[in-house]
C-alpha cells in the first residue's frame, strides 16, 4: 500500500505547512492546525473514563446530528427506492409524475428549509423533513432510470419461468437497478450532509451546526475550525464506508475503472443523478 | 399420439414507431408430444417472433396458439425458451450455478435446486464453472449456461431459438447429442429455431421451412432416421444427403425457382451447392454471434 | 431573484476560469494529480455551507460571501469532470496528432479539448446546480446581499406568510428546472455526436 503512505505522507506535510503558514500570518480567523486540535480535543475527547472519554458535547450535539443525518438519509433511501422502482416498472405511472418529479428535483433543496420551518417549527421533525425531502430525489429518479435499464431480454426470461413477484422484483429489478441506486445515494449522502448543517444553522441550538455558529459568535474560532474539520472528517468516512459497501455488493460487476481520486464520487455517477 | 402444441392461422403485427411490420403471417402447424420439431428460415423471417407467440410472451395479432389442447393467454407452466440473445438473458449479477437455479427457486428446496443446478451443468461440460460470473465465461460458454438452466427447469414443451449458433463445431455435436439424450428421458417436447440446414435434419422428427419475411410454412417434411442418432453415420444416410438438400431447395425457393428445378435433377450439384449454403449459414451466424 | 441569478453566473463563469485549467492540467500531468490528491480527497468532503459561519467573518456579509462559498462548491464537480474527461481521452487520437507533428499544447487545445468538451459541459450543469444550492442557503441563512433566499427567509420570520413562502420557493424550483432544461438542450444541440450526454457513460 505505497499509495496510502504516498497520500498520507502528502496529507501531513501539507498540514505542516498549514502550521507554519497560520504561525506565520497570525490570523485569528486562521489559526493553526495545533491550536485546532487542541480546541477539539477540549470540545470532544476531554470526558471521563466511563464515556471513554469523550465529552457531554460528543452526545449532546454530534451524536444527534449524526443520527438525523443517518436517519433520513436511509428513510429517503427506502422512500426513494421503493417509489422508484415502482415507478421505473410502470410506464403509464412515470408518464403522469415525470414532469412532476423533475420539477421537484429542480428545487434547490435548502429553499425547502423556511417551507419546513413554518410547517414544523424548529426542532428534529423540521430537520428530518428537511434531509429526507432534499435529499430523496436524486435516489428516485436514479432507481426510476436503473429499474427502467433491466431489457426486454431478462423480462422475457423472468416471464418465461414465471418467478414469483417477489423474485422479480428483488432477484432482477433490484440488482439491475443498484449500480445506478448507489449512485444517487452517494449523492444523497453529500447532500444531506449540507441539508443537515443548515437546519441546525437556523436557530436551533442543539448539533453541530450550531455548535459551529455558537463558536462564530463567541470569536472562539479554533472551535469553529474544529467543527468544519469534524464535517470534513464525516464526510469523508460516510463516503468511504458507503463506497466499501458499494464495492461489495456490486462485485458481480466486471471491473470498471473508477475516477482518479478514488474514494470520490466518478463523474459518471453524478452526471447520472443529475441528468433527468 | 398427443398432440402438445398446436398453431393455427398464427400472424403477428408490430407496431412501431417507422410503421407496421408483418414479421408472421397464417402459420399452422402441429407438434405431438415427445417430439423435437426444427424450424429454419432465413434470417429476419419472424422465427423468433414465432417462439414468443407459442410461449405466450406477445399476444399474436391473429390466430391462436393451443397447448395442451389448452389456449395460450400468457406464458404457460412447464414451458422454457432457450433465448437467441443469451447473454442478455443471463443475469451478470448471478454467478453461473445461482443463473441456473434461478427459474428453480419456485417450486424446489435449496438443495435439491443445488443438485439439479449442478447436474444440468455437468451435462453441458460446465461443472467447474458453477462459481464464475456469466461476464468471465466466453460465448459459447454462456450459451451452454442458458441451455443448462432450461434443462435444469425440465419442461414439457422446451423452445430453443438458435442455442447453438455461437459454440465451437465440436460442442455443437455434443450439445445436439446431448439435446437428443434429454428429448428421449424426459420425454421433452422440443422446438428448435435455427438456421443450419444440416443441424435441422439431424435434431428433427420434423423440419418445417418457413418462407422469407413475413413468415409462412413452405413445407413440413417429415424426417424419416432412426430414433437413435449419430453424428457420423446418420449424416452419411442417404435419406439425411437428400433431405439436407431438399430443406436447402425450399429455402431457396422464393428466391431462384429456376435453379430449383433444374437442380431435381442434379445431385451433385446440389450437394455442392448445399456445402456453399452451410459455409454462408455459419459465416452468418459467426457475423451474428460477433454482433450479439 | 434578479440579484441570485446574476451571482450565479459570476459563480459559473468563476468556477469554469479555475476548475477547468486546473483540470487539465491535473489530467495531463500525472505527478501533479499525484501530488495535489490528497488535498482533493480531504477538501472535497468538507460540505460548503459549513465555511459559512467562517466566510461570514472573513468576508462580510456582502454577495462576495455567497459567492465565493457558491465557487467552492461548484468547482468540484467541473474538475473531476474535466479530469475524467482527459483519463477517457482516446489514445489513438493523441498518436494520430502527434504523427501529424502536433506539439504538446496543440494536443491539448485541438485534441483533448473538443473530446472533452462533453465531460465539461455536463461539470458546468452541474456546477451550476451545486452553485444555486450554496447561493440559496447562504442567502437564506446570512442576508444582506438580497437574493431569492433572501426574499423566502424575510416572508417567513416577518410575518409567516406561508403563500409567499411558497411563492419563493416554486421560483427558484422554476430557475433550477429551466437552467437544467437549459443545459440539457445545449448538451443535445453542440455535442450532440457525442454518446456522453451525461445520462450514464
Ligand atoms: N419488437 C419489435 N418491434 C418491431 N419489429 C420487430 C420487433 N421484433 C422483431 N421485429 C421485426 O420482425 C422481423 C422478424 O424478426 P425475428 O422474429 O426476430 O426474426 P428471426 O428470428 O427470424 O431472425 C424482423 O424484420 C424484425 O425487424
Ligand atoms: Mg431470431
Amino acid at each position: 500500500m505505497s499509495g496510502f503512505l504516498q497520500r498520507w505522507g502528502v496529507f501531513v506535510v501539507l498540514v505542516a505547512l498549514w502550521e507554519a503558514a497560520a504561525r506565520f500570518a497570525e490570523d485569528a480567523y486562521f489559526p493553526p492546525p495545533s491550536r485546532i486540535a487542541e480546541a477539539a480535543a477540549e470540545l470532544w475527547f476531554s470526558g471521563t473514563a466511563d464515556t471513554l472519554f469523550l465529552t457531554d458535547v460528543v452526545f449532546d450535539h454530534v451524536v444527534p446530528s449524526v443520527q438525523r443525518l443517518l436517519i433520513g438519509w436511509v428513510i429517503a433511501g427506502v422512500v426513494g427506492v421503493a417509489l422508484g422502482l415502482a415507478l421505473g416498472r410502470s410506464e403509464r405511472a412515470m408518464q403522469y409524475c415525470g414532469p412532476l418529479l423533475t420539477f421537484m428535483r429542480s428545487i434547490p433543496p435548502p429553499a425547502l428549509v423556511p417551507v419546513f420551518l413554518l410547517i414544523f417549527t424548529l426542532g428534529t421533525q423540521m430537520q428530518l423533513a428537511t434531509i429526507v425531502f432534499g435529499i430523496v430525489w436524486p435516489i428516485l429518479l436514479n432507481t426510476v432510470d436503473g429499474a427502467r435499464s433491466v431489457d426486454r431480454t431478462k423480462v422475457e426470461t423472468s416471464a418465461v419461468f414465471r418467478v414469483p413477484r417477489t423474485q422479480w422484483i428483488f432477484g432482477v429489478v433490484l440488482p439491475a437497478a443498484a449500480p445506478k441506486i448507489f449512485a444517487g445515494l452517494r449523492v444523497s449522502l453529500s447532500l444531506s450532509l449540507v441539508l443537515m448543517v443548515i437546519s441546525e444553522l437556523v436557530g436551533t441550538d442543539n448539533g453541530i451546526g450550531a455548535q459551529m455558529l455558537l463558536a462564530q459568535r463567541e470569536f472562539e474560532f479554533p472551535d469553529m475550525w474544529a467543527e468544519i474539520v469534524l464535517l470534513g472528517v464525516l464526510g469523508y468516512v460516510f463516503n468511504t464506508v458507503l463506497l466499501a459497501v458499494e464495492h461489495r455488493a456490486l462485485a458481480w460487476q466486471p471491473k470498471q475503472e473508477h475516477a482518479p481520486t478514488g474514494t470520490t464520487t466518478t463523474p459518471a455517477a453524478v452526471a447520472t443523478a443529475g441528468a433527468k | 399420439m398427443t398432440t402438445m402444441l398446436e398453431v393455427a392461422d398464427l400472424g403477428h403485427t408490430y407496431q412501431a414507431k417507422s410503421g407496421a411490420h408483418t414479421a408472421i403471417d397464417g402459420l399452422s402447424f402441429r407438434v405431438d408430444a415427445g417430439e423435437l420439431v426444427c424450424v429454419v428460415g432465413p434470417s429476419g423471417c419472424g422465427k423468433s417472433t414465432l417462439l414468443r407467440t407459442i410461449s405466450g410472451l406477445i399476444r399474436p395479432t391473429r390466430g391462436d396458439v393451443t397447448l395442451h389442447g389448452d389456449a395460450v393467454r400468457g406464458v404457460p407452466e412447464d414451458l422454457a425458451v432457450v433465448f437467441q440473445d443469451y447473454s442478455r438473458s443471463l443475469f451478470p449479477w448471478l454467478s453461473v450455478q445461482r443463473n441456473v437455479e434461478f427459474p428453480l427457486k419456485r417450486t424446489l428446496k435449496r438443495a435439491e435446486r443445488r443438485a439439479r443446478a449442478a447436474e444440468a451443468l455437468d451435462q453441458v461440460g460446465l461443472s467447474g464453472a458453477g462459481g464464475k460470473y456469466p461476464w468471465q465465461l466466453s460465448g459459447g460458454m454462456q450459451q451452454r449456461v442458458a441451455i443448462a438452466r432450461a434443462l435444469a427447469y425440465r419442461p414439457a414443451l422446451l423452445l430453443m431459438d438458435e442455442p447453438f449458433a455461437s459454440v465451437d463445431a465440436q460442442t455443437r455435436f455434443e450439445l445436439e447429442d446431448l439435446l437428443l439424450k434429454v428429448k428421449r428421458e424426459h420425454d421433452t417436447t422440443v422446438v428448435v429455431v435455427t438456421h443450419d440446414i444440416d443441424e435441422s435434419v439431424y435434431l428433427g422428427d420434423r423440419v418445417l421451412v418457413l418462407t422469407k419475411s413475413p413468415a409462412s410454412v413452405v413445407a413440413d417434411l417429415p424426417v424419416n432416421l432412426p430414433a437413435v442418432r449419430d453424428q457420423i453415420t446418420t449424416r452419411e444416410a442417404e435419406e439425411f444427403v437428400e433431405l439436407r438438400a431438399e430443406v436447402a431447395r425450399l429455402l431457396n425457393v422464393g428466391k431462384t425457382e429456376a435453379i430449383t428445378a433444374k437442380r431435381r435433377s442434379d445431385e451433385a450439384q446440389a450437394a455442392k451447392w448445399v456445402a456453399a449454403e452451410r459455409a454462408a449459414n455459419r459465416e452468418r451466424a459467426d457475423r451474428e454471434a460477433v454482433a450479439d | 431573484m434578479i440579484a441570485t441569478l446574476l451571482a450565479l453566473l459570476i459563480v459559473i463563469a468563476l468556477a469554469v476560469g479555475i476548475a477547468v485549467p486546473l483540470g487539465l492540467v491535473l489530467g495531463s500531468v500525472p505527478a501533479v494529480r499525484h501530488a495535489t490528491r490528497a488535498v482533493i480527497e480531504f477538501l472535497r468532503p468538507i460540505p460548503s455551507v459549513a465555511l459559512i459561519p467562517l466566510a461570514v467573518v472573513v468576508l462580510g456579509i456582502g454577495p462576495e460571501t455567497k459567492i465565493t462559498l457558491a465557487v467552492y462548491a461548484a468547482v468540484w464537480p467541473l474538475l473531476f469532470n474535466t479530469i475524467y474527461a482527459l483519463d477517457e481521452l482516446d489514445p489513438l487520437l493523441v498518436e494520430t496528432a502527434r504523427v501529424f507533428g502536433a506539439d504538446r499544447l496543440r494536443v491539448l487545445f485541438f485534441v483533448a479539448l473538443p473530446s472533452a468538451l462533453p465531460f465539461v459541459i455536463t461539470g458546468v450543469r452541474l456546477a451550476a446546480t451545486t452553485g444555486l444550492v450554496v447561493l440559496i442557503s447562504v442567502e437564506l441563512l446570512v442576508g444582506g446581499s438580497g437574493g431569492i433566499g433572501e426574499f423566502i427567509m424575510v416572508a417567513r420570520s416577518g410575518a409567516g406568510r406561508m403563500d409567499l413562502v411558497l411563492a419563493g420557493t416554486v421560483v427558484a424550483g422554476v430557475i433550477g428546472y429551466l437552467l437544467n432544461e437549459a443545459f440539457e438542450r445545449a448538451q443535445r444541440r453542440w455535442v450532440g455526436w457525442s454518446s456522453v450526454t451525461g445520462e450514464a457513460s
